[in-house]
């Protein structure tokens, strides 16, 4: 009998991840690659690579969020990201509280329950502004790498200001400043407080139930987080692999661990 | 060589025309389309697959009222004197002055439904008028410039009533129309009301829609028969009453109607408040309501959650919603805009016609106070078990969407039911995200799931 008891899958808009639970709730394996354009081709090499690794038979509920959640035909049901995201962080972290997860076409802020279920959400409006596609498109046009970004903008004090919230104007902007020769660091710096002015008026709009948690790939960004932090005076806590929260929260309601 | 120029000199082309298109050919066939419509309601087989059970029959009824409307429009030009109104307008004495009344918002709402506004707000848009206005403005004004309209034919206004008490794009909106058409344009002023009416800002109005009377009076070539007029406003007080019944039989579970019914069954009691016909359709609604409740017919199958709507519909999206939400048990059985045109029934007074249309015009939800709305919402929110409240922020209507973060918050914070802000537009489908739309319903839902 295999020890996996599910298999949550979050085919986001920028990563792919797949994470396998036992009865227990632990993960037992996990896999995060960068979306395809056929995610459904994607997700059914993903599940077959897993179930070959794990020896899960095909009996093995899967659970399917993220945006190309109706997408995947072998998944037994999907559900979406607030209510995946809010029970995997309640799980890893023990706590209910407001979780922030900005992953690469959307952000979210969730209150989470005493039980681990949402109680409210709001998410971005229909722009991009505030997610992490933001800071990909912007930074792109300074050629510094994602993983850079957050070390970068916190490696100077000084900020230029971006005053577009707007991604396209927002690159506009850049152009300008690097022509007037501002520092590419200090550009970084307030292209991370742009977007975390957007985040923190959700944050807001919903209301603070400490702590403060942070999910998603953007979570992985030091500056991001540390902003976050300044701009609400609450301290901002993680899980341990914010970027899996998803795809562990699918997996956890399909197990009902 | 047209139609008039072959007719005889005593023979009026106008007359000639509405009455054998409209009273002879038009009305006999829609009544026939009627009678097709109430077989094919009557001969329909069950659908298992659908979550919706079958329509409510007398909407055979409410196509042939409307459709009427909107063909004896096609013909009233030169036969019946024409007032384009806003849908808050006093429209009471212009009725009893026999004019035949156009509401442009309706209309621009006929459009959305059939999917056409967008392209007759392009027309709109090309000739310069920002994508900022609201979407209703944009459609009317698309389609006066284009002459495209789903109506067939609008007929030309004598005069345009125009009341603020809905919001203030009307007022600008109608200057354009006064001066495109070059008629007479009577505006309303309605004071924002913070709490109840004061007795001066009743005087205002009051003498305001005296004022409109004159006119009226003057255009139509005749004094305002307050024999008729009363007989009107009893008509406007019993229509609003009984649409006003019709919505609380929703507070019945399984609900016999769905607040998207709804959007579509208020044609009308918003065209047509004040004419019999409307009194003895929603006569013939309740029956079969009533009668849905006795035998406890919901209107979806399943019904396992109560839903309320805030703001307009999005007109382009109510069969896909109402669809979607009953396969997942969830039925929108009320709504704060439908119920615009019934709460005020116990204002209206047939006996003081003035003083009581002052005071109902006065109080339309969306000429009270962000504060009033929320209370409204809560109170319907008890009175009709609501599990869940969507509100729709609708780019087009300020004035409905002014303040729905703050009720939303309250409703959440203050009764625990869950509330979600959809961001869309009641004509524009520019304007509404289906991929993130559809993520936050689901969630939505999620979320009332989880609760029970």
């Amino acid at each position: 009998m295999s020890a996996v008891a599910a298999i949550g899958i979050d085919a986001g808009s920028t990563t792919c991840k797949l994470v396998a639970v036992d009865r227990g709730g632990a993960i037992v394996g996990s896999r995060l690659e960068q979306t395809e354009p056929r995610v459904e081709v994607q997700v059914r090499r993903m599940l077959e690579a897993t179930r070959a690794e794990l020896g899960v038979d095909g009996e093995v509920p899967a659970i399917a969020t993220g945006y190309g959640r109706k997408l995947i035909k072998d998944a037994t049901r999907n559900l979406t990201e607030i209510t995946c995201h809010a029970r995997g962080v309640f799980r890893d972290l023990g706590r209910a509280g407001t979780l922030v997860d900005i992953g690469g076409q959307d952000s979210k802020v969730i209150q989470i329950g005493d039980d681990g279920r949402p109680v409210d959400f709001m998410m971005n409006d229909k722009c991009a502004a505030g997610t992490g596609r933001f800071l990909e498109y912007t930074a792109a046009r300074l050629g510094v790498p994602v993983e850079e970004l957050g070390g970068r903008a916190l490696s100077t004090n000084q900020e230029e200001a971006i005053s577009s919230t707007c991604t396209v104007f927002a690159e506009s902007e850049i152009i300008s400043l690097i022509a007037r020769g501002a520092d590419p660091d200090a550009i970084l710096r307030g292209l991370h407080r742009s977007l975390v002015g957007r985040v923190v008026s959700m944050v807001r709009n919903v209301g603070i139930v400490a702590p403060l948690m942070l999910s998603g790939g953007v979570a992985r960004n030091e500056a991001v987080r540390r902003m976050i932090a300044d701009a609400t005076s609450e301290d901002v806590i993680l899980p341990r692999d914010p970027q899996l929260m998803g795809a562990y929260g699918a997996a956890l309601l399909g197990g009902t661990a | 060589m047209t139609t008039a120029d072959a007719l005889p000199h005593y023979v009026d082309s106008n007359r000639l025309e509405h009455f054998v298109n409209y009273e002879v050919v038009g009305k006999t066939a829609i009544r026939v389309q009627r009678w097709r419509d109430q077989w094919k309601i009557a001969r329909r087989q069950p659908r298992p697959n659908s979550p919706l059970n079958p329509p409510l029959r007398c909407v055979a009824h409410m196509k042939e009222i409307m459709s009427r409307h909107y063909l004896e429009g096609r013909y009233a030009s030169g036969v019946r004197k024409v007032a384009w109104v806003t849908s808050g307008a006093p429209t009471e004495p212009l009725q009893a002055l026999g004019y035949f009344l156009v509401y442009p918002e309706n209309h621009a709402a006929l459009c959305g439904v059939r999917r056409k506004a967008q392209s007759i707000a392009e027309e709109a848009e090309h000739a310069g008028w920002s994508r900022d206005i609201c979407s209703y403005a944009r459609t009317d004004i698309g389609s006066m410039i284009s002459g495209q309209t789903p109506a067939g034919r609008l007929p030309r206004p004598d005069m345009l009533v125009c009341c603020t008490n809905i919001c203030q794009t009307v007022l600008h909106w109608y200057r354009v129309l006064a001066d495109y058409f070059g008629c007479p344009l009577v505006l309303i002023d309605t004071p924002f009301l913070y709490q109840e009416a004061h007795d001066h800002e009743l005087a205002y109005v009051k003498r305001q829609i005296e004022d409109m009377i004159c006119v009226a009076e003057e255009i139509a070539g005749k004094p305002l028969d307050h024999k008729r007029f009363e007989e009107v406003m009893t008509n406007a007080k019993r229509g609003a009453e009984l649409w006003l019944d019709v919505l609380n039989r929703s507070q019945h579970r399984p609900a016999p109607m769905t607040a998207f019914d709804g959007f579509i069954h208020m044609g009308p009691i918003v065209d047509m408040r004040g004419e019999a016909v409307t009194v003895a359709y929603y006569e013939r609604m309740i029956a079969e309501l009533d009668e849905r409740i006795e035998r406890g017919i919901g209107a979806i199958k399943d019904e396992r959650y109560r839903v309320l709507w805030d703001n307009l519909p999005i007109w382009f999206k109510i069969g896909e919603f109402s669809t979607w939400l009953a396969e997942r048990g969830v039925n929108v059985i009320a709504s704060t805009y439908t119920y615009a045109w019934g709460e005020l029934a116990p204002m209206i007074d047939p006996d003081h016609p003035l003083d009581s249309m002052a005071r109902v015009y006065l109080h339309p939800v969306l000429n009270r106070s962000a504060g009033h709305k929320l209370d409204a919402m809560k109170r319907m929110v008890d009175e009709f078990e609501i599990d869940g409240v969507i509100l729709h922020s609708d780019r087009s209507c300020k004035p409905y969407s002014l303040g729905q973060i703050d009720q939303r918050d309250r409703l959440v914070k203050t009764l625990g039911v869950p509330a979600l802000l959809l961001e869309a537009d009641h004509n524009d489908p520019r304007d509404y995200s289906d991929e993130q739309g559809s993520t936050r319903l689901e969630a939505f839902v999620e979320m009332i799931e989880a609760r029970a």
